[in-house]
């Protein structure tokens, strides 16, 4: 076979994404990847254990669980952390509300997403982690863009944008106080379109929800959202049987799912190439509010 | 619209622009993403909902660009941002870095990886100090290609006797900067010509739209495919049965060709061995090139860790703890001087060092060296001589982007306060 030494651009991402994840493990004394069982963290995932490989990952995992997800990415979730004989550690919202740290939001439109953050940092005080792999990409939101690979966190898991350390060629600087952690955030440079493109290449799995099934929803402000134990229909929405999937991963009372076909990944990637909308467009109730709440959310710890 | 496999076949380009306020990069980019369909309609509603606001008669594209809140208060950019897009030939990242002489580390910052620098003047104004500031910082963090996109035409008359003019006069300044490639394209960003589509209105200029040119630059030579660099990034010990002994050294080539089979050197201690077989998870690969992250095993059992560096024995890096260096100086919170103490992580290596000296602090406009300068200040750029604790493994910045960088941290905050460009040993 012949030598090349040009790489592709998945090749390059993928080199890397690599190169952050083991700065990162080497350079923190405990790391913590977290998991959504969404695409990007499976994404994630699979680079971490290709980072480290033939051993196994050098640190646990962590799934922020609302208990408002859906059983299916559940599933999913204990199944491939176990395949690959990782630690899953589950920081549980219910818990949160049941010992009466935090208060749930009422009402037909009541969201679990910005409790997550609270159980998060909790979480990461409790249990000392000073490094916190994320899922998050560039490309998702504009406040995104300015995001560093390596994001440092004050000892209240704050992020500060006007202060963010300069980032230079491929030199992370993770140093950082007892207390204070760094987010890192190994998929910075990827589009969702190179997401799609690797998880077909190198045949990562999915949660199902991602692919075509017929499911029971009812349209709230211009979604199609699923009925569940979590979120029902007000009087006024009608419940229908649809044909969907979904574009992205989160709580089943604020994703929303779009009518589709598209039942492999070759079909997904076709689909997104033809969209007009953005994945948090598409598919997160909780980020139409106002155009800067990402950046609020952020500052205040959220991923 | 790409199809399943193209992209098997897709390049990684990196890119910097910069340009004066008001110049029209962010209506440049905005085109970029427009033409080339990366903006979503979400997206497009929500700038054609904010120009409205604004009372523009026109769709302002600058507004896909525009970033966090403080930023869109003042009405200006402050910050490095990044954007994405693609061709069925390539995707881009774009380092979108403002222009005024305040964020000169930003630009640096977004410099420091990209493979080609992107340079707007407006075309009634011509090239500025500002524009030569911009060239000057491209060429000083080694960007391989340039491109000066002559923009506003449109309000030259499309003229291309003042086009001309402007080439003329960057050339002549740029004669003393070290650019390898350099070029030029006349541009209106607000309508489009010569944007993605090859324009119609200035027939005298034969040459590519700027996304043509910027797909078509080769950047698979700018690596340094000669001299073999392996800097130890994490040892891999698996304890696991099937991989008793298994001992590899995980990390990204930074510069060479390794093959299993090579003769190689581990630097400091200078064993010499033979690399037994290159890993990947894929499974063991012919050959090792750079940016690639990759896992080695060597023949003998030598004592290697973290910050340690595998070359080859007919073709080592420096090894020293004197060093000279160009760097710009990135925080307020104090200045760089003689005697300061600060540490510095060079690959994947850290140690403590010591500011020895200020040769001098260049005057970014007039490139003038001021040899009596006794700091540099947040955003000013110098020559300066290091002492470190620990020997480090280096060549020159101009040979090798990856051992020839470095950054200063600030120990007591932690911050990242210096980018560092490596121009020798002290005194070589
Ligand atoms: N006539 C004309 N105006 C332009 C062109 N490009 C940008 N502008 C205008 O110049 C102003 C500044 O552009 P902007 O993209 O915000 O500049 P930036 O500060 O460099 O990002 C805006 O009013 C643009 O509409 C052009 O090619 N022709």
């Amino acid at each position: 076979m012949a030598i090349t030494y040009d790489l592709t651009h998945l090749r390059a991402l993928e080199s890397e994404s690599i190169h952050i994840i083991r700065e990162a493990a080497a350079e923190s004394e405990r790391p913590v990847l977290l998991f959504s069982g969404g695409k990007d963290s499976a994404l994630v995932l699979h680079l971490a254990v290709k980072a480290f490989h033939p051993a196994r990952l050098p640190f646990p995992v962590m799934h922020v669980d609302t208990g408002h997800n859906f059983p299916e990415v559940i599933e999913f979730r204990d199944r491939v952390i176990s395949g690959i004989g990782a630690e899953l550690i589950v920081a549980s919202v219910q818990e949160a509300i049941d010992e009466g740290h935090v208060t749930e939001e009422t009402g037909p439109r009541a969201s679990r997403n910005r409790l997550q953050t609270d159980s998060l940092v909790r979480a990461i005080e409790r249990l000392g982690f000073d490094a916190v792999f994320g899922g998050a990409r560039r490309d998702e939101e504009k406040a995104r863009a300015k995001e560093r690979v390596f994001s440092f966190r004050d000892e209240f898991s704050q992020w500060d944008p006007k202060n963010q350390r300069p980032e230079l060629w491929n030199i992370f600087n993770a140093r950082h106080n007892r207390g204070e952690h760094v987010r890192v955030f190994p998929i910075s440079n990827w589009t969702e379109m190179d997401v799609w493109q690797y998880v077909m290449d190198e045949e990562i799995e999915l949660p199902s929800v991602y692919f075509t099934h017929r499911r029971k929803v009812f349209l709230r402000d211009g979604m199609l959202m699923a009925e569940s134990a979590f979120l029902s229909a007000m009087d006024h929405e009608e419940v229908f049987e649809a044909t969907v999937r979904f574009r992205t991963v989160g709580d089943m009372t604020c994703t929303g799912a779009f009518e589709s076909t598209a039942a492999t990944l070759a079909e997904v990637i076709a689909e997104v190439s033809a969209t007009r909308i953005t994945e948090r467009g598409a598919s997160r109730a909780d980020d139409r509010t106002a155009e800067a709440a990402m950046e609020d959310r952020k500052r205040e710890g959220y991923f | 619209m790409t199809t399943a496999t193209d992209h098997r076949s897709m390049e990684l380009v990196r890119m910097a622009t910069t340009g004066s306020v008001d110049d029209g990069k962010s209506t440049l980019i905005g085109r970029l993403l427009y033409d080339s369909k990366q903006i979503f309609q979400d997206q497009m509603d929500a700038i054609e909902e904010a120009s409205r606001r604004r009372g523009t008669d026109y769709v302002d594209l600058a507004l896909l660009t525009d970033g966090l809140r403080a930023e869109r208060e003042q009405g200006i950019t402050i910050d490095v941002a990044y954007r994405y897009f693609a061709t069925p030939k390539r995707k881009f990242v774009l380092a979108d870095t403002p222009g005024h002489i305040q964020y000169t580390r930003n630009m640096v910052t977004g410099a420091s990886t990209a493979d080609i620098a992107l340079i707007l003047v407006d075309a009634r104004h011509g090239v500025l100090e500002q524009t030569r500031r911009h060239s000057f910082l491209a060429s000083l963090l080694g960007v391989p290609h340039l491109v000066l996109c002559v923009n506003k035409m449109d309000l030259v008359g499309w003229d291309e006797e003042r086009y001309n003019e402007i080439v003329a006069d960057f050339r002549s300044f740029a004669s003393r900067l070290e650019i390898h490639d350099l070029r030029f394209v006349p541009v209106s960003a607000l309508e489009g010509d010569n944007i993605v589509d090859e324009s119609a209105r200035m027939p005298w200029y034969t040459g590519p739209s700027v996304l043509h040119l910027l797909e078509d630059i080769h950047i698979g030579s700018d690596r340094n495919l000669i001299d073999c660099r392996f800097p130890v990034q994490y040892v891999i010990r698996p304890h696991l049965k099937e991989y008793q002994d298994y001992r590899g050294y995980a990390g990204t080539v930074s510069g060479g060709v390794f093959k299993p089979g090579d003769e190689v050197v581990v630097l400091p201690s200078g064993f010499e061995s033979r690399i037994a077989s290159i890993d990947t998870y894929e499974g063991e690969v012919e050959a090792a090139v750079p940016p690639m992250a990759v896992t080695m095993r060597l023949a003998d059992d030598i004592d290697i860790g973290r910050g340690d560096m595998i070359s080859r024995p007919n073709n080592r890096p420096q090894v020293g703890q004197d060093i000279d260096a160009m760097v710009c100086w990135m925080t307020e919170s104090r200045a760089l001087r003689p005697g300061m103490k600060l540490a510095i992580k060079h690959t994947t290596r850290w140690a403590k060092t010591v500011v020895k000296d200020l040769q001098y602090r260049l005057d970014i406009n007039s490139l003038h060296r001021d040899e009596s300068a006794e700091s540099l200040d947040l955003n000013e750029i110098g020559r300066i001589s290091l002492r470190t604790t620990q020997p480090l493994f280096f060549d020159d910045y101009r040979r090798n982007r990856h051992t020839g960088s470095f950054i200063l941290v600030d120990e007591t905050t932690n911050n990242t306060v210096a980018a560092g460009m490596i121009t020798g040993a002290t005194g070589s």
